[in-house]
């Protein structure tokens, strides 16, 4: 059976709350994606040359990028070939299930922040500007407060004009407390400030914001190297973990970013936000292809509780079937 | 490098066909599919490589090859310059009114860039063509919008108009107008709200702008790091606002920026900005040749030309000029030679701007820099008369120098070879100088190589 046939069956069951935010905020992405997968095959009763280079087409304008397109295409050729199948619509979910069998496969699939058993957990987020770094850290840090734990928000992005004021704005809101440093002050130095205090009041989950950089920049790669060193050097271990945020409208420029990041800091994660634009959110196929990350929470929307925990069953459902 | 040069490519498919003299369909299958992947992985839109390849092909087939150039030369410039051709055109400078405030609304998705554009188009305007600029703060939703407009606006003195969170953005837009022609302002650049998508509401609010202010240019923020829905975006906007132009931000990471060519080609609305780097000066007009180049990913030699002469303190290059010429060179000259270069911005980034030079790792890149942090710190550890008189150095100062800087002898031995090495050149080129000609890769930015 199919992923399509499976999942249709499964959700029919038994739908969460979850499901429905998908369904929801992914909307747009289905017209783009599934509406023109389904238009496809009622165009095209049998595969020929001209369906498959429509199916290109979808692909790559779902921001899969080409090498992966290129790959499931000759992945599903070569199945439709050895197992003579010829209808379009049975094809369509050989192409589902090869875009997300690899995701599968590709390690692990955690979402949740792992905490330490003792001591704070030290969480760093890092992505380049205007991806929603600031508001993801806050819905994050809302969905730990939610579950009973201590959070300490850490300003390290003493670089962009306004970060720290935005962040501040977010911590009084969630009514935590925010360590901060000077307008273009050292990063580090506002780290090492925030895990001695994080130490100091026994905190279960610290944030560090940080600045939103773009990856060719060696000196801020730098800079972020020393952050892992200095936030290290206080709490062992530290950072547990690091989330790459990625904007759901990113080009193939995302693997780049992600690949940069992975070079400098140990990526446990990616969360990607603005999922409920227009975006294809293709891209996450490609970083998973390519680096093997798992996407662990999803902005399906504005509110605060629009930040999901990543659930790939509830995503290719939302992406991909018809309402 | 994410991605091998799309000139090398197409010369490694070439090799194969040497000889060729003219460009036939089936010789050009391998590259067109080459140069259609490059376009795909630089995030142009399917359909626009589509019809983009489609018009290269007519163009190309059954041209002969101009003599000096091999087919893939041939055809990369057939390529280049359709780019250019797309990417150009159409009126790409700001119109400005001469008695009366030109009024610019920003528009864009969340995070594009507006707010930080909005800064560097004040700076460009103030600086370099020395405009009465005012800024408004019509992003009235995103927490601490108005505070970075006014942490920017007040790094590069120009006046913010705002009215807090608690007015309406039409009513800031219509007051921020008055005050603008009240206070004889030459230009108005008004900041608004992003959006996650386009949705009615920011629509409604942005026409309704337009509607009361009616400006004279309505830009849209693109980023360039933007993948295949950029152009939906910028249809959206066009239909509603008649967008005037687009400003392409984030340009200094290494997204290849096929948006551009995408929204230009389906909206046909100009590009006239592009934004460069994190400092406010980094704003600079639109040039298509280069981005043609930056797509195919071919280097951009004028850009680091350009930065090389602004970057550059003429008086200081003038100053070391002269000592140079004298035969006088001490370490000290040798770091002020090295921090001009350094201005220039990180050395990774001018090499990668340089065609022919996908061969340095970004490892080394980094060490080179690292390199010239390390001279510095050393040379600063050294005494006046050290510095000035470099030949005195005995092993005890070494020593000395070594643990005031927290390094080795060998690192204080690196500098004071390279220091040899540089002074050498520096002879040569006196000798040169006297015969009249400048040794080969000695003009311009002669002195600098090495690092």
């Amino acid at each position: 059976m199919g992923l399509i046939s499976f999942l249709k069956e499964k959700f029919s069951k038994k739908k969460t709350e979850d499901t429905d935010s998908y369904t929801e905020g992914m909307a747009k992405s289905r017209q783009n994606f599934s509406n023109k997968l389904n238009s496809l095959s009622k165009k095209y009763k049998k595969v020929n040359q001209e369906y498959f280079e429509e199916l290109e087409e979808i692909l790559i304008e779902s921001d899969v990028g080409v090498k992966l397109t290129l790959r499931i295409i000759d992945e599903v050729l070569e199945e439709s070939k050895k197992k003579k199948i010829s209808d379009a619509e049975e094809i369509n979910e050989i192409v589902i299930d090869h875009m997300f069998e690899g995701y599968m496969e590709k390690g692990d699939s955690l979402t949740e922040v792992r905490f330490v058993n003792d001591g704070p957990t030290v969480l760093l987020v890092v992505g380049v500007n205007g991806v929603g770094k600031t508001t993801t850290i806050a819905k994050l840090a809302k969905r730990y407060l939610d579950k009973g734990k201590s959070v300490l928000l850490v300003a390290a992005d003493t670089f962009r004009a306004g970060a720290t004021e935005q962040l501040q704005i977010w911590a009084d809101r969630l009514g935590i407390e925010l360590v901060k440093g000077e307008y273009n002050s050292d990063p580090s130095s506002v780290a090492y400030d925030g895990m001695a205090k994080a130490k100091k009041d026994n905190i279960d989950l610290v944030i560090v914001d940080v600045s939103g950089r773009l990856q060719t920049k060696q000196y801020l790669m730098d800079e972020l190297a020393k952050l892992n060193r200095v936030i290290a050097k206080v709490i062992p271990e530290a950072p547990h973990e690091t989330f790459l945020i990625i904007d759901a409208t990113t080009g193939q420029n995302g693997v780049v970013q992600a690949k940069a990041f992975a070079e400098v800091t140990k990526l446990t994660g990616v969360v990607i936000t603005k999922m409920d634009g227009t975006s294809k959110g293709g891209i996450i196929l490609a970083i998973r292809d390519e680096l093997g990350v798992p996407v662990r929470f999803i902005g399906l929307g504005e509110k605060m509780d629009d930040l999901k925990e990543f659930d790939l069953e509830s995503y290719i459902y939302g992406l991909c079937v018809e309402k | 490098m994410a991605f091998e040069n799309l000139t090398e490519k197409l010369s490694r498919i070439f090799k194969k066909l040497r000889g060729q003299a003219r460009l036939t369909e089936s010789n050009m299958d391998d590259m067109l599919k080459e140069i259609r992947i490059a376009l795909l992985e630089a995030d142009v839109n399917y359909k626009v490589v589509k019809e983009f390849i489609a018009n290269i092909k007519e163009k190309a087939i059954g041209q002969d090859v101009l003599t000096k150039l091999n087919p893939s030369q041939m055809i990369t410039k057939i390529v280049h310059d359709e780019l250019e051709e797309l990417l150009g055109g159409g009126e790409n400078e700001i119109q400005y009114q001469n008695n009366r405030p030109t009024v610019i609304l920003l528009v864009g998705l969340q995070g594009s860039g507006k707010t930080t554009s909005a800064g560097k188009l004040a700076y460009l305007m103030k600086n370099k063509l020395h405009k009465k600029v005012l800024l408004a703060a019509g992003d009235v939703y995103r927490p601490a919008a108005i505070d970075q407009l006014k942490q920017i606006a007040d790094s590069i003195d120009v006046p913010v108009f705002s009215k807090g969170t608690n007015v309406s953005p039409v009513q800031i837009a219509i007051e921020a107008k008055k005050e603008a022609f009240n206070e004889h302002y030459d230009v108005l650049i008004i900041d608004t709200a992003g959006r996650i998508a386009i949705d009615e509401a920011l629509m409604n609010e942005l026409s309704e702008i337009k509607k009361e202010v009616s400006p004279d240019e309505i830009l849209l923020l693109v980023d360039a790091m933007s993948g295949q829905d950029a152009v939906n975006v910028a249809n959206a906007f066009n239909d509603l606002l008649a967008l005037t132009g687009v400003i392409m931000s984030k340009l200094d990471g290494d997204a290849r920026g096929g948006a551009a060519l995408s929204i230009r080609h389906m909206t046909g609305v100009p590009i006239k900005f592009s934004g460069i780097g994190e400092k406010v000066s980094d704003l600079d007009i639109f040039h298509a040749d280069r981005m043609a180049d930056r797509i195919l990913g071919m280097g951009d030699v004028m850009t680091l030309v350009e930065k090389a002469q602004e970057e550059i303190d003429e008086k200081e290059a003038r100053r070391q000029a002269n000592k140079m010429m004298s035969g006088k060179f001490d370490l000290d000259d040798m770091l002020s030679q090295m921090k001009q270069v350094q201005k220039m911005g990180s050395l990774g980034g001018l090499l990668k701007l340089m065609p022919g030079m996908p061969k340095i790792t970004p490892e080394q890149q980094a060490y080179a820099e690292k390199e010239m942090k390390n001279f510095e710190i050393i040379i600063n550890s050294m005494t006046f008369e050290e510095r000035h008189n470099p030949e005195i150095f005995q092993y005890s100062r070494k020593i000395r120098v070594a643990k005031g800087s927290g390094k080795q002898v060998s690192d204080v031995n690196r500098v004071l070879k390279k220091y040899e090495s540089m002074k050498e050149m520096m002879k040569k080129m006196e000798q040169y100088k006297k015969s009249g000609k400048l040794p080969p890769g000695m003009g311009g930015l002669g002195g600098f190589g090495g690092f």
